[in-house]
């Protein structure tokens, strides 16, 4: 790529732990209230508080590590990371430094050719968020919202194994399915539950050396990551062509103008004087724990994807998007479980999914979550596709229907008269009423104009109010056409 | 009636002979706080409402047949322990006009036990020098001689105590803070295990080596108040959920037997010989009780203070930070930004002492001097309390003086921080090894108390105060009382 420049990518994902309350207080983490209102004397590092270890959390972070066959710390040890900043209360983020709860490990993306590469994990630790600086609230003035200080977050640094930004945002991808299939993380990524510092460095196609690398930080979207990384990627491959040198720094990205600007240098950067939290005990986690823990493990998006290919041979495309989001597979299992359904009408089901309903979710920006649609109700409007009662336009304006509330797939096909006239008898009237009425053209078939057969199934399908099931239609003249040759 | 005089036994036993009650023991006290703390300077803050009302409620409880031992007790709290509703200073500008919003642990569970809060008592600024001298609120005199210095950093709780201002006192540790004071005081000060008594609403000074304690004239008054405020804490991870003893029941019996480790390393040259000469009388003393006498050497723990000097202002350097003018603390006036509002709130809001072990703590966790000073230090930690384990391999208690000197002239030492810091040095190395040690007063020098240092493994408060307790049996130095304060 890049006349003769390779670029290499590391990303270090910062996933906010689903956990009721924060890392090492009892405040809650829910996201949306009011400024400082969720924030307890702790997360405030008022005089004299003492953190407390969220066990769920650091459960979480194992369950991440065994999920992507890391290696579990049996003593990982908490750190003070210092420096000063107004939304950082006690003027030290605990986090973790030498000993991390998980180390190594690694987990497969999918890349353009369709082959899958495998993404070295270096570390996983836990941490707590800091507050939020709000700049705009008053006017000359920054406001504090400590709320988020304290929620738990497991930051995963990848090794710098990526080597173009759509390999980044695959990377991304994993993470983000895994982590919502582990439970373990809501992955919202407006709400900042999920985003990423990537850090970028080019070299020439075969030196094995790295580059200079420049990290960039505030990245929350898949589009983003492709965007800034593109950006980063051209502009130091300009800098080094113009025989410029790439700075270590650490840049800032800006959405709205799609640009990264520079926050600081390495000269810049902060001494974090890490040492070992004094207030928090090593954290043991013995290989009993280890064994509860992976026990209760959910199935795993690869897991899951292999399972519905072998089972309902599903394209490995199509099983990659339905397990991206542990609850869209969930909703696609729910309906193959109330319609009973196998291979078949599965892969009819799958067509349904990542079709219409994706396509309504992505329109009104809903969450399948919310889907309007209960799974048993799909499955029946799968089962009357499936047995020929609706067309496939009909069945989607049953689809819109459902969608608009208007109840069940059978009483709408009722209420609209929707049903296929699929009843053998009356098509053969229709079509013995077309072949007497077209006689010239039953000729010009029968004397090898193919094309003409499209006419006459027209003239059915016509005589049938569009209501009859084209298929049956084709089967049926082509049975009565042929006995006329005789 | 001189109820000032009388042990926490006898005031206990009073009150419950109704001879006189709660409220008229408090007012005695308060009376007695009004007439002389302006020769001391021992309070910062009286709470004399506060005292009342709880000695109040101590009567009800006593009317009602509760018998618990420091039910209607009063006492004094170092003013490092948040007290709810009740300015908590640390005795630094810093803190002038913060008022904790909850109470310390060790302030609920005492509360909770009937102690009566008579005030709050001075201190070294953040807990930070051996004389008291370093407080914004001013020097404390020692109540035997008040143009010398009670010790410190618990000089306000070992005057308030030793001149009869209150019975009890709690206090602080990191190097010495409570035995040095008492020593200096003619108190007997037990500095427990580290873990047996919560931090939880102890402002921090250093993590890992900071324990509350008690101020008492004896040993069994100390014995018959320590459990209430002791035992695990689900607010502080560091505290042990080792049982609390039954202290009183662990003071009977005799000292037939027991194996006495007199260090030998700590009657060398920087100590005064006339304090040598008491010390070993003590020692005698407890051998014609029973006890067998052998010589013990601590070869590392002669690198205690410096040692101490690097993890203390390691720890106090992060665990200062969160006084950043932001949420709570001084906040200088009119910032230019957040830089300025950060270097002028700490400049004007720390004093000398605090700022220099800020600094040094700063420097020793800094890149490129961790490892020398820092984890250096950890690994010179580990050694000193193997030491103290192999010396509990051979012997039950160690004994020793606690203080190289008497107390000193105020306004001695303060130019020259490295004598200051060597006031320590038999004591800051059972902080080190986390160790329980005492304090008992063993005579006079030059009509200034001494202090024998007695010293035992992990959880031995039991038997350190069943030593002390036999000791003062057949010794008066503890019911000894400054002529002033009679």
């Amino acid at each position: 790529m890049n006349n003769g420049w390779e670029a290499v990518i590391g990303l270090e994902i910062h996933a906010q732990l689903a956990t009721r309350s924060k890392i090492f207080s009892g405040a809650p983490t829910a996201f949306g209230a009011e400024p400082n209102r969720q924030a307890c004397l702790i997360d405030l590092g008022f005089p004299g508080v003492l953190p407390i270890l969220n066990a769920k959390a650091l459960r979480m972070a194992v369950m991440f590590g065994l999920a992507i066959g890391a290696r579990i710390a049996p003593r990982s040890i908490f750190a003070r990371k210092n420096y000063f900043y107004p939304d950082l209360p006690k003027g030290y983020q605990i986090s973790q430094y030498e000993l991390p709860v998980v180390e190594g490990g690694a987990i497969d993306i999918e890349i353009e050719d369709g082959s899958t590469r495998s993404i070295g994990i270096t570390r996983a630790h836990l941490e707590e968020d800091a507050g939020k600086s709000l700049h705009d609230a008053f006017p000359g003035r920054t406001g504090i919202d400590l709320n988020r200080a304290g929620v738990p977050l497991l930051e995963i640094v990848s090794e710098p194994d990526m080597r173009s930004p759509a390999e980044a945002v695959a990377f991304m991808r994993s993470v983000h399915a895994l982590v919502r299939h582990l439970g373990i993380c809501d992955g919202n990524m407006q709400e900042g539950s999920f985003r990423c510092d990537a850090n970028i460095s080019v070299r020439r196609v075969g030196d094995e050396r790295l580059g200079t690398r420049t990290e960039l930080k505030n990245i929350n979207s898949f589009r983003f990551v492709e965007r800034a990384a593109t950006g980063e990627i051209e502009r130091q491959i300009d800098l080094l062509e113009g025989g410029g040198v790439v700075i270590q720094q650490t840049r800032l990205y800006d959405a709205r103008s799609d640009t990264t600007r520079a926050m600081r240098s390495k000269e810049e950067a902060n001494d974090y004087r890490y040492f070992p939290d004094p207030d928090l005990l090593p954290v043991r986690i013995t290989p009993s724990d280890i064994d509860r823990i992976r026990a209760a493990l959910p199935e795993l998006p690869a897991a899951r994807k292999k399972r519905l290919v072998d089972t309902y041979d599903l394209d490995e495309k199509d099983a990659g998007r339905l397990t991206t989001d542990p609850s869209v597979a969930d909703y696609y299992e729910a309906i193959l479980k109330a319609g009973r359904f196998q291979t078949g009408p599965a892969k009819l089901t799958a067509n349904w999914i990542l079709g219409e309903l994706t396509a309504a979710l992505h329109r009104e920006d809903r969450d399948i979550l919310d889907c309007p649609i209960p799974a048993s109700s799909f499955a029946t409007l799968i089962a009357r596709i499936d047995d020929g009662t609706l067309s496939g336009k009909m069945a989607k304006t049953v689809f819109d229907a459902m969608w608009a509330g208007e109840g069940e797939p059978d009483d709408i096909i009722e209420a609209r008269g929707l049903a296929q006239i699929s009843d053998s008898n009356a098509l053969e009237a229709l079509a013995d009423k077309v072949i007497e009425d077209y006689p010239e053209q039953v000729s010009q078939y029968l004397s090898g104009k193919e094309k003409v057969f499209g006419f006459l199934v027209g003239q059915v399908m016509k005589a049938s109010r569009g209501q009859a099931d084209p298929k049956r239609i084709n089967e049926i003249l082509r049975r009565k056409l042929s006995d006329a040759s005789e | 009636m001189n109820m000032h005089t009388l042990s926490v036994r006898e005031l206990g036993d009073a009150l419950r002979r109704k001879e006189f009650s709660s409220v008229e023991l408090t007012r005695h006290f308060l009376a007695r706080i009004e007439q002389y703390d302006s020769e001391i300077n021992a309070f910062i803050t009286p709470t004399a409402d506060i005292a009342l009302a709880e000695a109040e409620r101590a009567d009800i409880r006593i009317r009602e047949g509760d018998d618990s031992p420091l039910l209607g007790i009063p006492i004094a709290h170092k003013d490092i322990f948040c007290t709810q509703g009740v300015r908590t200073s640390c005795a630094s500008k810093m803190l002038d006009r913060f008022v904790a919003p909850y109470d310390a642990t060790v302030v609920e569970r005492l509360r909770a036990a009937g102690a009566v809060m008579l005030g709050k008592t001075n201190m070294d600024e953040f807990a930070m020098g051996s004389s008291n001298q370093t407080s914004h609120y001013g020097a404390v005199s020692n109540p035997w001689d008040p143009t010398c210095v009670p010790g410190g950093s618990s000089g306000g709780s070992a005057a308030a105590v030793a001149a009869g201002l209150c019975p009890l006192a709690t206090g602080t540790e990191t190097g010495g803070s409570i035995r040095q004071p008492a020593s200096l005081c003619g108190l007997t000060g037990l500095k427990p295990t580290y873990g047996r008594v919560s931090r939880f609403g102890m402002i921090a000074f250093a993590s890992s080596l900071d324990q509350a304690g008690l101020m008492a004239r004896s040993a069994e008054d100390i014995a018959l108040s320590f459990a209430a405020m002791s035992g695990h804490d689900p607010k502080d991870s560091t505290s042990a959920s080792e049982p609390v003893e039954d202290y009183p029941a662990a003071l009977q019996g005799d000292l037939k037997g027991l194996r006495i480790g007199v260090v030998r390393d700590q009657f060398g040259a920087e100590l005064d010989e006339r304090i040598g000469s008491r010390v070993q009388e003590a020692i005698s003393l407890l051998e014609s009780l029973g006890a067998e006498l052998c010589d013990i050497a601590l070869p590392d723990c002669a690198l205690s203070i410096p040692v101490y000097y690097v993890i203390a202002p390691a720890e106090a350097s992060s665990n200062l930070s969160r006084f950043d003018g932001i949420r709570f603390g001084h906040r200088a006036q009119d910032p230019e930004d957040i830089e300025d509002l950060y270097m002028r709130s700490r400049s004007e809001g720390f004093g000398a002492e605090v700022k220099r072990r800020i600094m040094i703590g700063t420097y020793v966790l800094s890149a490129g001097y961790y490892d020398a000073y820092y984890l250096k230090a950890q690994q010179l930690r580990r050694r000193i309390a193997d030491d103290f384990a192999r010396a509990f391999e051979k012997v039950d208690i160690l004994a020793g003086p606690t203080s190289p000197m008497t107390a000193f002239p105020i306004g001695e030492k303060m130019d020259d921080p490295v004598a200051m810091y060597l006031c320590d040095i038999y004591t800051s190395g059972i902080n080190l090894a986390g160790i329980p040690a005492l304090s008992v007063p063993a005579g006079f020098v030059d009509g200034l108390p001494i202090g024998l240092h007695l010293m035992g493994n992990h959880f031995s408060e039991g038997r350190l105060l069943k030593v002390a307790h036999h000791y003062q049996r057949s010794s008066d130095w503890h019911r000894r009382s400054p002529p002033a304060f009679a």
